[in-house]
């Protein structure tokens, strides 16, 4: 474990509520290196970096960039810091230990795309995050590093905090637009993607947090020193939101492509409760469920997808053999039937049947055919829903079926305690 | 030939072959919420909704192989084990052409149920427990006819409904009794009064 953090290297060791704190812990640095380097650069810069988004998507955040950065004004740069996902914290830490680290970020993005007007979206359930992102923001603004003429390098940005209203869809970037722009949060077919009409159906640039956060090592170190860590297919540093039966859960900054056998023993000190590993939930409840046979897979985008499995946002939710899985499994499908938008009919009417089917597995009473039912509901989701919350409301459902031993005469899963 | 710009919809129509639609009316925004006209373009992750995305030159798609006709059948089980499709006669059709099971969710599967039929002005009657959301009647009220915009919605998921703003009795709201929502549900979830008073045995004197 040589690996020196970056994106929590301030955490816990400043008072966030102070400009002069973060400046002389290396704040507003990068933004000055942007500014030497020009916008053309710090695009090229994060094309060639292959940084790939942090938020659950892993798209490429140069892309995102590029394009917007050739389109024409007025356009927008959007921090999604709606972070909704179950077992997902990260953001969380990083806006209420570092917040002027999203507000450096957000100038190096708008400088480098040409946007004049920028949104930070946070979840609403975040209120210590609103506050200090929002001080800092305030505070920015009378140091001069937000609105007119910054830094006297000729260029104007506007940064506003905005709040969720406690919507999961909400979190998705084209329903999180409508959300600002004051409509109800539901999400926009795409094409047309965000690149070419976003907010105000105008050219958006839209990065999660830490995807953001990332930009500043980046800018600040170059390109040889990110593409030192992790894989080459996804490298640079990674969050892991580490929870669950492990003795040390918590926020872990890693590189890209760490092992779970490391995460959960080396930095979470084992596997606690019964002391055997059951499995872990990758990618939170959107996400998949894999088993100790995984534990030395990489955990990066590319590695995962070989055992059909998703890093998202990072989510490792680790569970021991004594855990009631169905009563997982259960809250899961509860928690997709509740936050389905209702837009599109096989997610409107696929969650509430796959919670009715999942409350009868949870009690014991799966009636015959209900698995084939459960599995076809879940492939119409994937196959037919507009957005990912549809797409992958059944994903970590069925992969604690396949993968943990469902025995259906039973109701039981073979590798979990049978006690339930 | 596909003409350029025309969606897999459109040209699937002008080749003569048929895709099923529910929430589709030619003359209104396309919202693809129902998502039954979903085909598989090969090489895209998903399904594609063939009344919004634009054919390309070279494109390979199935508009009725298993995965798809799985999608639509799931789809139309769901919907008819969750709201009344008695008075939608295409929405029957289609069940039957799909082999739809709609009892395989059980007797006990949820539906949508709203109350009594919503009688709250002179000119047409609301019964939301055959509508199925196809949006229609929200879209005629705003962009794409009225600019009224009397109409939106109400709860989330599966208990989203269509509902004016604070579920306020129809006189009370923008709407101006123009019709135009009536005249696109396909479902009966919306009708003139006559035509309920009628169905509900009354006699109806002449026009």
């Amino acid at each position: 474990m040589t690996y020196q953090p970056v994106l929590t290297a301030r955490l816990g060791k400043i008072d966030p509520a102070s400009l002069q704190d973060y400046e002389a812990a290396g704040g507003f640095q990068a933004l000055a290196r942007a500014v030497e380097l020009g916008p053309k650069a710090i695009v090229e810069l994060l094309r060639e970096a292959y940084l790939l988004g942090r938020g659950g998507a892993a798209f490429p955040a140069g892309i995102k960039w590029k394009a917007v950065s050739e389109a024409p004004a007025p356009k927008y740069v959007i921090a999604n810091a709606d972070e909704s996902e179950p077992g997902t914290f990260k953001d969380r830490i990083l806006m209420e230990g570092d917040p002027f680290a999203l507000v450096e970020a957000m100038l190096i993005a708008a400088f480098a795309v040409g946007a004049e007007q920028g949104y930070i979206y946070i979840r609403g359930e975040y209120p210590q995050a609103i506050a200090r992102v929002q001080h800092a923001v305030n505070t920015c603004y009378n140091a001069g590093y937000l609105g007119r003429n910054i830094l006297g390098a000729g260029f104007h940005f506007d940064l506003e905090v905005r709040k969720g209203a406690g919507a999961y869809i909400c979190g998705e970037e084209t329903a999180l637009f409508e959300s600002i722009e004051g409509k109800r949060g539901f999400p926009r077919l795409k094409p047309p993607f965000p690149t070419e009409c976003g907010l105000f159906g105008r050219p958006t640039v839209i990065n999660n947090v830490e995807t953001l956060l990332c930009v500043l090592p980046l800018v600040l170190r170059g390109l040889d020193w990110f593409k030192s860590i992790g894989p080459e297919k996804s490298p640079g540093p990674k969050l892991y939101c580490l929870s669950g039966r492990v003795h040390r859960p918590g926020l872990v900054e890693a590189p890209m492509g760490t092992t779970l056998r490391t995460l959960i023993y080396d930095y979470g000190g084992g596997v606690s409760g019964s002391g055997e590993l059951g499995g872990v939930l990758l990618g939170g409840a959107a996400g998949v469920f894999v088993t100790p046979e995984h534990l030395d897979v990489s955990l990066d985008f590319a590695g995962l997808r070989t055992i059909d499995a998703v890093l998202g946002s990072g989510v490792v939710m680790v569970f021991d053999t004594s855990v009631d899985m169905k009563a997982v499994l259960r809250r899961i499908a509860r928690f997709f039937r509740h936050e389905s938008c209702g837009k599109c009919y096989p997610c409107q009417l696929g969650t509430q049947r796959q919670h009715e089917i999942v409350e009868r597995l949870a009690a014991g009473r799966l009636r015959s055919g209900d698995l084939l039912a459960l599995r076809e509901i879940g492939q119409t989701m994937r196959d037919a829903s507009i957005c990912g919350l549809g797409q992958t409301a059944s994903g970590a459902i069925l992969s604690a079926i396949d993968r943990f031993g469902f025995d259906e005469h039973t109701g039981r899963f073979l590798r979990f305690d049978s006690n339930w | 030939m596909a003409s350029p710009g025309a969606t897999i919809l459109e040209a699937a129509r002008s080749a003569g072959i048929t895709i099923p639609t529910v929430c589709y009316h030619d003359h209104l925004t396309a919202n693809a919420v129902c998502r039954i006209c979903v085909v598989e373009w090969m090489g895209s992750r998903t399904l594609v909704p063939a009344c919004v995305a634009k054919i390309q030159p070279n494109a390979r798609i199935y508009t009725d192989n298993e995965r798809v006709r799985t999608a639509r059948r799931v789809i139309l089980e769901m919907l008819a084990a969750t709201v009344d499709l008695s008075e939608a006669p295409e929405l029957q059709t289609l069940l039957a052409e799909y082999g739809a099971d709609p009892h395989r969710f059980g007797s006990d599967a949820a539906r949508r149920e709203h109350g009594p039929v919503k009688v709250d002005n002179p000119f047409y009657v609301r019964d939301y427990d055959k509508c199925i959301l196809c949006w229609r009647c929200v879209q005629v009220c705003a962009e794409d006819v009225q600019f009224t915009f009397a109409l939106g919605f109400n709860g989330r998921g599966f208990e989203t409904s269509i509902a004016t703003f604070f579920d306020r009795p129809m006189p009370e709201t923008t709407c101006v009794f123009c019709g135009n929502c009536v005249g696109v549900c396909p479902t009966g979830a919306l009708k003139g009064k006559r035509e309920y008073l009628a169905a509900q045995g009354a006699p109806i004197g002449p026009r």
